[in-house]
């Protein structure tokens, strides 16, 4: 029985690391930018969560849905002004600039917030609790699992059943053709990262109520995210999901036999993956 | 005043000029072939009034305004729609996914709605749901047509519309045309296919090296005129 344990608190926790990689994904999906600072911007997200809440003694789920409209003006502006910039046939310049974006972040944070750990809290949610039987289910991450499902089903929707999504995905496909119909390219990119930061926002909640952070936890936040991206496939949103629940699964698995092995077990399970199916579990048929 | 037209329209990639001060004009309802060898220029010409090449924006007018300077997008909603080269269908989109995306940029109400393309094009209906890629060249190129005017362009430019594709399939799609024109568009069709370009069209321009060689009405141009114009040197 408490290997069942084991798996059902692993798939809980993939739905978080889910949501590190779902933003994470649309962006890679749509326009092959891939964002080093992904991990640090939604510690961002999590500190300015963290301000509404201490600032203006908001509930922190009301506090991201604050959050999330700024989240995705500060994306559109980002892509807009500067990592638009830096697309092309060469990868190296939106590594480069995402990589220096992610040291402005976490130094800027630090300026601001000190090293200090800190936690959102979300009262007495965080210590409530479901009983299924002989498991018993935390509420936070059942939440957390939930809303990683919800915003899968959000993201496919928006994907593959509005106009924008079919922009998102033509210009992912072909940039100049996509301009031929319409379509301004920089401004669908802005979209989607702005999309992709209220993704972040949502994550970020679960990661300020979930566990302490600081401003230098980002990159080991984008090194899970990317792990769950690349095991379900590029670009595929619940590949992410599948991704996500395997790294959790492996990581509880690991830290059940011996807790110092919990990080390097979801590690193992990464490369382990990526030896049978180079492209992920799930890849899009056209990459 | 013409629909559209070029003035001494210059192009370039890169350091590599593609055409020199080319002239060409499109009144309102009419049909204009570009004709020419590989390399003439022609699809040149239209990725230069289509927006995908810049150029000087007193170069190419539009109903009398300049818009030579302006991007795809900003060219599409003024209404001139191209069917590019090589089809460029989106291969993760459906059939009726890719005629959709057509009208993103210019909603104007028209003659073209989805059941209209797939009136003019019934096969079209049948596969819906299919990738586009999945379909033949013909069928492809009805897409990419449909997806043109889906927009409801008053200039309609089509690249190449019969590259690679069977003669009876050429005919079939050729037939839309007068349906096209019909419906109010103005066509510019750029054409290796001489024989096929000089049956639609009203006026017709031969390019050869980025210059225009030959213009006139088909009726007008005898078969010794283009040979000199499409190859630069007269039949023996």
């Amino acid at each position: 029985m408490m290997w069942l344990d084991t798996i059902v608190q692993g798939i809980l926790l993939g739905g978080l690391y889910a949501l590190f990689a779902a933003g994470l994904s649309l962006v890679f999906g749509i326009m092959r930018l891939v964002n080093l600072a992904h991990g640090d911007l939604i510690v961002l997200a999590a500190f300015l969560i963290l301000v509404l809440v201490t600032a203006l003694g908001l509930n922190p789920f009301v506090a991201a849905l604050v959050a999330m409209p700024a989240m995705f003006a500060l994306g559109f502006a980002l892509q807009y002004l500067v990592l638009n910039r830096t697309l092309g046939p060469d990868i190296l310049p939106p590594l480069l600039v995402t990589f220096g974006l992610s040291i402005v972040i976490q130094n800027a944070l630090l300026e601001r917030f000190s090293a200090d750990s800190r936690r959102v809290s979300a009262g007495a949610l965080e210590t409530a609790s479901l009983q299924f039987g002989p498991i018993n289910i935390g509420t936070m991450p059942l939440l957390t699992f939930l809303s990683a499902i919800a915003v899968i089903i959000g993201l496919n929707l928006v994907f593959y059943r509005t106009s924008l999504g079919r922009a998102f995905r033509a210009t992912s496909d072909d940039r100049v053709t996509a301009g031929l119909m319409g379509i301004r390219p920089d401004r669908i990119f802005a979209i989607a990262t702005g999309l992709a930061m209220v993704v972040v926002t949502i994550a970020a909640l679960y990661l300020g109520t979930r566990a302490n952070f600081d401003p230098t936890i980002g990159p080991a936040r984008l090194i899970y995210a990317f792990e769950a991206v690349i095991i379900g496939g590029l670009g595929s949103f619940w590949g992410t999901l599948a991704g996500g629940i395997i790294i959790g699964v492996a990581q509880t698995a690991g830290a059940s036999i011996n807790p110092e092995w919990q990080i390097l077990a979801g590690h193992i399970a990464f490369l382990l993956v990526l030896l049978a199916r180079p492209r992920g579990l799930f890849p899009r048929a056209v990459d | 005043m013409a629909l559209l037209e070029t003035r001494n329209l210059t192009a370039f990639y890169g350091d590599f000029q593609a055409l020199f001060g080319v002239d060409v004009a499109l009144d309102a309802g009419e049909t204009v072939a570009i004709i020419g060898a590989n390399g003439a220029g022609k699809s040149t010409l239209l990725r230069s009034i289509s927006g995908v090449l810049a150029n000087g924006v007193d170069q190419i007018l539009f109903e009398g305004r300049p818009i030579g300077g302006l991007p795809a997008p900003e060219i599409v909603a003024l209404g001139i729609a191209m069917v590019p080269e090589g089809r460029k269908l989106f291969p993760s989109l459906s059939v009726e996914e890719n005629l959709l995306i057509g009208k993103y940029g210019r909603t104007v109400s028209g003659a073209w709605s989805l059941e209209a393309v797939y009136d003019l094009f019934p096969v079209l209906k049948e596969r819906r749901r299919n990738p586009g890629t999945a379909l033949s060249g013909g069928q492809q190129q009805m897409v990419a047509i449909g997806r043109a005017l889906m927009s409801n362009p008053r200039v309609l430019l089509c690249d190449e519309i019969s590259l690679g594709l069977a003669p009876v399939v050429i005919k079939d799609i050729y037939a839309a045309f007068p349906r096209i024109r019909a419906a109010g568009a103005s066509i510019v069709i750029v054409e290796q296919d001489i024989g096929q370009a000089l049956k639609v069209a009203d006026r017709v321009y031969c390019m050869m090296e980025g210059r225009i060689t030959l213009s006139g009405r088909p009726g007008e141009v005898g078969r010794d005129d283009i040979h000199a114009a499409y190859f630069g040197a007269k039949t023996p």
